[in-house]
Parts: C-alpha cells; sequence; structure tokens
C-alpha cells in the first residue's frame, strides 16, 4: 500500500508543471493568510514582549492602593519616606535605601512621520535610577544632572518622535528643557520615556508628591517581606507589585485586542483561501481523471489515491505557509512602531515574529490544505473506473 | 443587454469551480466591507458631539495638566464664543476594572446648553437631577448593561480622585434619569458615559480643587473656529498655563492617530487580500476560456467580430467580480452591527463599501484582460481543429 501511495503521490507531483495556475492557487492564497495572521500577531507580541521586558522579578513598584496605573497614582512625600525603611529593600554602601521615587506625567511630542502631537510619558526619576534600574544605558550624549532642567530621551522615543536628539530644546510650561542624551535598557518600555530629575520635574508641573516608587529589593525571594511590611502599616494605603506583574497587567488589554482582530480577519481569510483550495484540488482531480481511473483498474487501492491527493494538498499549502511566514519576517520583524499603551501614553515597540508564530502559521496553512484536500480527495478516491476510462 | 443570457450561461459551464470561486471572492469582499469600513470610520470621527461648531480647550503641554477654573470667564468674554463648559476626567470603573465607565463632572447649567443638540432627557428627569446633589444622568445602554434602575445607588471607583472626607477612592452616585442620544450614530458613542455633578466633585476631592481637566467651547460661526481658537489660546500665552484650544473633530482625530498608523495595517492587509483574489480569480477566467476555446471559434465562425468576443470574456469576469462584490459588501453591511459592538467612539458609514466596488471592476480588468485579448486573437481554423 505504502508503494502504491508513493506510486500515485509521485505522479501527482510530476503532473504540477502542468497544473501550475491552479496549483498557485493555493499557495498563494495560502501565503496571504499566514503572512497576514503572523503579521499582526507579530505586533500583540512585539508589545507584550516590550513591556514584559520592563521589569525584574527583584524590583517592586508601589502605587497608591486602588489607582491601577501610575499616572493616576499618587504618594506622599511622607509615604516615600515611610516605604525606604521597609524591611527588603536593597541598600546601597552608604546604607540608602535603593528606592526611586518617581512622578510621571505626559507631555505633547510630534511623532516624527505625521507631525501631530502625541503623548509622551516624562517620568520623574529619584537620585537612585542607576543603582534601581541597571539595565539603563547612555549610548548617546550624558546623564541629566538634577536640579537643572535637563532629561534624557529612550532610543525608541527618539526614533519615533521629533527633536529628541541631544542638544534639542523641549519647551514644557514655560520653561526649556533640554536633551542631554540618548539611553537604552533593553528595549523595554521605559525607551519611549523621557527621564529627568524628579523634583525638577514636580516644581515644573507644580506637583507636591509623586506616582510612584520603585523598589530593588535584596533578593526576589523578599518581596512577600517587603509587601507584607508596607500592606499592613496603618500609615499607608498602597498596592505593592512586582513589576513584571506590573507591566504584564498593562500590556493584557491591548494585546488581546490585537490577537482577537487579527485571528478574526486570519479566520476570514482561510476561509476563503480553503473555497480557494477546494477549487484548485477539484480541477487537479478532474484534469487528472484518466490517470486516477488507471490507476485505480491496475489494482490501486483507494485509500492510497486518496492520500496522496491530501498529501499533493498539503506540500502546497506547506510551502504557502512557509511563503506566507517568511514575507512577514522579511517584511515586518524588527519594524519600530508606537501605540497609545496602558494609560495615555506612548509606547514604542517592535514588530516580532517569534518561533511560536511561524508555527502557528505553518500549522494555519496545513489545516486549511488538508480541509481543501479532504473533498477532493474524496471524489477521486470514488471516481468511477469505467465511466472515467470512457470518457477519455 | 442581449449578450446577458450568453454572458450567465457561460458563467455557470462549470458549476462547482464557479461556486467555489464565487465563495472565495465573497468571503474575500466581506472583508474587503469590514476593513474598508473600520479604515473609513477611524478618518472620519463621528460629527455630533464633535459637531464643527465645538471647540476644545486643553493645556498645550500635556493633556494630563489640570488649567485654572478661572479662565471660564476669560474665555466666555472671546468674541464669538456662544457658550464655554469645563470638565475633569473621572477614570472610574464600575466593581472591576474592565467595567470601563465614561464618568464625567460636568457643570449642569453649562454643559446641557453647550450639548443641547445631542441629548434627549426627559423634562422630569432633568428636574430630579437638578434638584439632587448626587444625583447622576446615565444613558440607557449603560443602565441597561448593569441592569441599573432609577433610584438606585451605585458607587463608581475613581483611579485618581480621593475624597476629602474619608480619602475613599469610591464615589457614590444617586442614579436620578437616563439620557438618550438624539442623533442614533451618536448612540454607541455615549453607551458608556454617565454624567453627574461638577460641583459635588470639586467640593469632594481632596486636592485640586479649583482646577478643571479641559474646557468646551461652542462657537457662532463654525467658519471663524480656528480665528476664535487662536484669540482663546492667545489671552494664555506666556502664563505658567499656556493652551491649546483646537475643534472638537480635530482632537478626536489627533487621539485616534495616537494609537498608531490603523490606516497603514489595513490598506495592508487589504492589499494581501486583493493580491490574493487577483491569482484565484485570474486563474479561474484563464481556465474557463481554455476550456471553451472551440466554443469560441464557433462564435466568430458565425459571425460574432473579434471585438464582442473581447467584450464577451470581459463582462464574464465583470459579472463574477460584481456579483461576488454585491454579496460581499452586502454581507458586510450587514455586519456593521456586530462591528459597532467593538468600535465604540467611531462612527459606521456605508459610504465606505463603494471602494469595494471599485476594487472589484479594477479587479475584473486586470484578470479579464488576458483571457480576453487570447480570445479575441484566436484563429478560427487552429482553435476549431483544437490546436491550442
Amino acid at each position: 500500500m505504502f508503494k502504491q501511495l508513493i506510486a500515485a503521490l509521485s505522479m501527482g507531483l510530476q503532473t504540477l508543471p502542468q497544473r501550475l495556475g491552479a496549483s498557485s492557487v493555493i499557495v498563494i492564497g495560502i501565503a496571504g493568510v499566514v503572512a497576514v495572521l503572523v503579521s499582526v500577531l507579530a505586533m500583540g507580541a512585539g508589545f507584550k514582549h516590550t513591556l514584559a521586558d520592563s521589569g525584574r522579578a527583584d524590583r517592586a513598584i508601589i502605587l497608591r492602593g486602588g489607582s491601577d496605573a501610575e499616572l493616576n497614582s499618587n504618594l506622599t512625600r511622607a509615604d516615600v519616606d515611610t516605604i525606604s525603611n521597609a524591611p527588603g529593600l536593597a541598600k546601597d554602601s552608604s546604607g540608602k535605601a535603593l528606592l526611586s521615587n518617581e512622578l510621571v506625567t505626559v507631555v505633547n511630542v510630534p511623532k516624527a512621520d505625521t507631525g501631530t502631537d502625541a503623548n509622551v510619558t516624562l517620568r520623574g526619576v529619584g537620585l537612585k535610577l542607576t543603582e534601581v534600574r541597571p539595565e539603563l544605558k547612555i549610548v548617546d550624549g550624558r546623564m541629566f544632572h538634577p536640579a537643572v532642567r535637563e532629561l534624557i530621551a529612550g532610543a525608541g522615543a527618539v526614533k519615533q518622535f521629533r527633536g529628541l536628539t541631544p542638544g534639542s530644546v523641549l519647551h514644557l510650561r514655560n520653561a526649556d528643557w533640554i536633551v542631554t542624551g540618548v539611553f537604552i535598557s533593553n528595549g523595554d518600555v521605559h525607551e519611549s520615556e523621557l527621564l529627568a530629575d524628579v523634583d525638577t520635574v514636580g516644581s515644573s508641573v507644580e506637583r507636591n508628591g509623586y506616582s510612584s516608587a520603585v523598589a530593588l529589593l535584596t533578593t526576589a525571594a523578599d518581596f512577600t517581606r517587603f509587601k507584607d511590611a508596607l500592606t499592613t502599616d496603618p500609615q499607608l494605603k498602597v498596592d505593592v507589585q512586582r513589576e513584571p506583574e506590573y507591566y504584564a497587567t498593562q500590556s493584557k488589554p491591548l494585546t488581546k485586542a490585537i490577537n482577537v482582530v487579527g485571528t478574526t480577519v486570519a479566520i476570514i481569510m482561510a476561509i476563503g483561501a480553503m473555497f480557494g483550495a477546494l477549487n484548485s484540488m477539484y480541477s487537479a482531480v478532474a484534469a487528472r481523471g484518466l490517470e486516477i481511473a488507471t490507476l485505480r483498474a491496475i489494482g490501486f487501492g483507494a485509500l492510497p489515491v486518496l492520500l496522496s491527493v491530501m498529501i499533493e494538498a498539503l506540500l502546497l499549502s506547506l510551502l504557502g505557509g512557509v511563503i506566507g511566514a517568511s514575507l512577514a519576517w522579511l517584511f515586518f520583524n524588527g519594524h519600530s512602531v508606537s501605540t497609545l499603551g496602558g494609560a495615555f501614553a506612548q509606547v514604542v515597540f517592535q514588530l516580532t515574529v517569534t518561533k511560536t508564530l511561524i508555527v502557528t502559521g505553518i500549522i494555519w496553512a496545513c489545516v486549511i490544505g488538508l480541509l481543501g484536500g479532504f473533498f477532493p480527495a474524496l471524489r477521486a478516491a470514488r471516481l468511477p473506473v469505467a465511466e472515467a476510462l470512457r470518457a477519455a | 443587454m442581449k449578450y446577458f443570457p450568453l454572458l450567465w450561461a457561460t458563467l455557470w459551464r462549470k458549476k462547482t469551480r464557479t461556486i467555489f470561486t464565487l465563495l472565495s471572492m465573497i468571503v474575500a469582499f466581506l472583508l474587503f466591507g469590514i476593513l474598508e469600513t473600520v479604515d473609513y470610520a477611524f478618518a472620519h470621527p463621528s460629527g455630533g458631539a464633535t459637531g464643527a461648531d465645538k471647540l476644545i480647550t486643553t493645556n498645550k503641554y500635556s493633556i494630563t495638566l489640570a488649567l485654572p477654573f478661572s479662565y471660564t470667564q476669560q474665555i466666555r468674554s472671546v468674541p464669538g464664543v456662544a457658550e464655554v463648559t469645563w470638565i475633569s476626567w473621572f477614570g472610574a470603573y464600575y466593581q472591576e476594572s474592565k467595567n470601563f465607565i465614561f464618568a464625567l463632572p460636568v457643570d449642569t447649567g453649562t454643559y446641557f446648553n453647550l450639548h443641547k443638540d445631542e441629548f434627549i432627557v426627559s423634562a422630569e428627569h432633568m428636574q430630579a437631577y437638578r434638584n439632587t446633589r448626587t444625583g447622576a444622568l446615565v444613558s440607557s445602554k449603560l443602565m441597561k448593561k448593569f441592569g441599573w434602575k432609577v433610584g438606585d445607588k451605585v458607587p463608581l471607583h475613581s483611579t485618581i480622585w480621593t475624597q476629602k472626607k474619608d480619602g475613599s477612592l469610591d464615589w457614590i452616585f444617586d442614579i436620578v434619569g437616563t439620557f438618550d442620544a438624539k442623533d442614533p450614530t451618536q448612540a454607541s458613542q455615549q453607551a458608556q458615559t454617565l454624567l453627574f455633578h461638577y460641583d459635588l466633585f470639586d467640593e469632594g476631592r481632596s486636592f485640586g480643587k479649583g482646577t478643571v481637566g479641559w474646557f468646551e467651547e461652542r462657537v457662532d460661526d463654525p467658519t471663524q473656529s480656528a480665528a476664535t481658537s487662536s484669540k482663546i489660546d492667545a489671552l494664555f500665552a506666556n502664563s505658567s498655563n499656556e493652551t491649546k484650544t483646537q475643534p472638537a473633530k480635530e482632537f478626536a482625530l489627533a487621539f485616534i492617530k495616537q494609537l498608531g498608523d490603523i490606516g497603514f495595517v489595513l490598506r495592508a492587509i487589504l492589499g494581501a487580500v486583493f493580491f490574493t483574489l487577483l491569482f484565484l480569480t485570474g486563474n479561474t477566467m484563464m481556465q474557463s476560456v481554455r476550456e471553451r476555446i472551440p466554443e469560441l471559434a464557433v462564435l466568430k465562425t458565425i459571425g460574432f467580430g473579434d471585438g464582442i468576443v473581447l467584450g464577451l470574456v470581459i463582462g464574464e469576469s465583470l459579472l463574477l467580480c460584481l456579483i461576488a462584490a454585491a454579496i460581499g459588501l452586502g454581507l458586510s453591511f450587514l455586519a456593521l452591527p456586530i462591528i459597532r459592538l467593538g468600535l465604540q467612539g467611531v462612527e459606521l458609514s456605508p459610504t465606505a463599501l463603494i471602494p469595494g466596488f471599485g476594487a472589484a471592476v479594477l479587479l475584473a480588468l486586470i484578470v479579464g484582460t488576458p483571457p480576453a485579448l487570447r480570445a479575441m486573437r484566436l484563429n478560427i481554423v487552429d482553435a476549431l481543429a483544437d490546436k491550442r
């Protein structure tokens, strides 16, 4: 039987060039579905990746209770003092807590491509910034100085928005701020932001207090101790989260929306491609009617014939899947875009065509191919031998 | 027209193939229609609330920075400004953070005067609202969503504003009435709205007193809105709270643009759909003509001119594409209410479907021309002898 299958399949594949037009419909139709599916899902994956990379398990973020996001939150100076004495906090050599008290605001900066204003996060950060966030590195220019109106811009923000190169001047509320440098930080969400001294930002926006505090813990295991100390303190009303958890929550709604939209569009396209595949395989079976009938007449079983048609459809769709995924990877992998993230502010991220996405795309291709190949294969297997021979 | 029966007959010559081709194309045009509609909706924020005579004034440097309440009088004195009202962002949800509520503290008199063309509120409900300090007017869609009734007390969690009295983020409102959108196309936009008294908000909050999130203005003459906008901004130039005034429509558009280049994503998908359609339909047309070569030769023999044969094949291609477009785009029109569920705040218009028919004609011409030319150039003798 296996021999029969190989023989039937190779005969089918050898006659493929004669049916190039019809066969290419399967390949191109499925390539289109997979390319769209993988590209759109790559957007969701890239966004999630950017936010997921923003956290370290041994870092905690403290917000006012019930605030959900930094932009809504408000901590007083007294709150931050209390937090800096909590157990489990890492300390520097002089015994000072590794805690960055931060103030998050958004400012209008024009987008590079459209020139329309976009909300960019201006994050006031505490003096312990570089110790709390060791992944942050200046790649151009220098660090800002505290107490003067200087800021550094994330590498992602510099690309997506206008006027953020070192030496540029940003006019914010009556005052000029100088961009002194560009930083990278593992491709995380902060690369979409502008960073400056927290008290200088506070005086500029007339806010006496902070949005959040970011704490480096001695070890990741100290989180529970640290959290319990803060949440049981009657003086404080705060939410304490591990950074990765906080950012995962922030990325969830948008990632979900992108995945739902991408999958819906791809399902609709897949239905179309399946009809295309049905069409091509039916016409392939019709064109090979005489050949198939002859095979049956000389003793080939129905099953090898059925399988050979299905495998042919599968191979064509596999080719389509690989082409589609490659196109998505070629055109969009690493493509940098920005969108409104969780809290009113722009997040710059790169489309990421992951291995999982490529595998997903190819699985989709195979399913479409199998569905589109099954009924034509069934017809081939059931072909009334005598009639088919006579018709020719 | 007299050739229509002939076209119809040739179209259905191979039933299975035509049906599968049509099904495939219908699905493609369905997607085409949906994506075109969404693209159009994002490029054209709805009218009504964002009508041409409405302006919006925000802090020039950041929408999160507040403006002083005292600006109200100065803005009102600007010639051309018919009404001004002030609003703040309340950032509320009900019970769980996924139940977002578009709750807005508004000044009753000026807000309803400014938006008088947008809300239907019964006189009785309006009176009850005016009389109840903790009262709220709720969109009837939102009432239905949570099963609220007039007379209910509902707690809303603000993610921003703590109350002065106990530091709590939970604010309790009495639902005293409901409203509907006057313009039904606005209904989806207002579906999550709850309005309550600005006075209650300003007196109750523990910080930020005397500031407002943004101002909205109605102008006498929409054609003068650019001039009026710059007059308003000039009032506060070089102050510590400079303003940015723009038509409400532009504000909405800028916000949508911040989501990213949605248009590019949609057009890229449309491109991929169109490209695969080209192959699918092109293949069907090629096959159809190839199989009919002897028949076409017969037509020519009995006196059909080259031009007519050309026209017949292009006509068949047009017929195929237009049938698919009509059904597919028709289905996407029927799908509008479903899309509306997922896209609150933007308006969907059937005019967005017109380019779909354009695409169908273009498709028909591209895929019809090569086989039509082949049919036209057919040599009768060779074709009849079946030498392809």
